[in-house]
């Protein structure tokens, strides 16, 4: 009888537990804004960049491996720019893949910057990829990537 | 000193011809909209949109942030030397409201 009572509170406890873990995962995805995927980054850089043909290369991200906390990530960007006025970067795009917005952000440069680099702070909701991207002024464009592991994402920030 | 004052750091002299470094920084929460309060409700969202660094008068830098920029933005970038004049920083916030600041800086020959 005892057998029958304890084999019984287990099957409802397996029950329970899986019907408490089934809502608790909905109703995360709902109270979590939607996140975005790799794909959402590559079409918002296509979309930042007027679908220009993307190579790789005159672009390097600085990125911790781990970042403890999510929240502020020091982020430097240096591209390979005489900044010239024939020949310079007219903008660099920063997206998270990750991020509930993939765009972080985009900054415009002139020749007049010298120098096109930058060193600034990111939110990453969770561990991802970032991409940079530098637009040239000849419509070129070029891409790299960091990988960031994030300990403590930057909860319903990102 | 107001919360709000704008920090920048950089060179006041310089040659024309030097590339040089600003440092800015400006106190802001930066509120993606996502969050909620103790309530449940949402904090309405107010971030620095636009960032805008001119030199007497002539647009030479810009930025435009969205939720995946960090509380108090923090930005370095370069600008070279065109002569003696001032630099003027601006941040837009999505309140409509400005943050101004201005550094001047000298020429010095070497």
């Amino acid at each position: 009888m005892k057998q029958q009572t304890i084999s019984l509170s287990r099957r409802q406890v397996l029950l329970y537990g899986s019907a408490a873990l089934a809502l608790t995962s909905i109703g995360s995805l709902w109270a979590v804004p939607a996140q975005a995927s790799p794909k959402d980054a590559k079409q918002k850089l296509a979309e930042l960049t007027g679908g220009a043909e993307i190579s790789k290369g005159r672009i390097h991200i600085t990125l911790p491996k781990l970042a403890h906390d999510g929240t502020r990530v020091r982020i430097k960007i240096q591209t390979d720019s005489p900044m010239t006025p024939d020949d310079y970067v007219r903008a660099i795009h920063i997206l998270g893949e990750r991020n509930t917005l993939p765009e972080i952000a985009s900054y415009q440069f002139t020749p007049e910057c010298g120098k096109a680099e930058l060193i600034t702070r990111i939110r990453l909701a969770k561990s991802q990829t970032i991409v940079a991207a530098a637009e040239m002024n000849d419509g070129s464009v070029y891409i790299a990537k960091a990988r960031c592991n994030v300990a403590r994402g930057a909860g319903g920030c990102g | 000193m107001n919360p709000l004052t704008p920090r920048i750091k950089m060179p006041s002299q310089a040659s024309v011809g030097d590339v040089i470094e600003i440092k800015t920084k400006v106190r802001h929460p930066m509120e993606t909209g996502w969050r909620k309060d103790g309530n449940g409700n949402a904090v309405p969202r107010n971030r620095i949109n636009w960032f805008v660094c001119s030199f007497e008068g002539n647009e030479v830098f810009s930025a435009s942030f969205h939720s995946g920029i960090s509380a108090d933005p923090y930005l370095v970038f370069h600008n070279r030397v065109a002569g003696a004049g001032t630099y003027t920083f601006e941040w837009h916030a999505d309140d409509n409201s400005v943050l101004v600041a201005s550094v001047p800086i000298e020429i010095i020959n070497t």
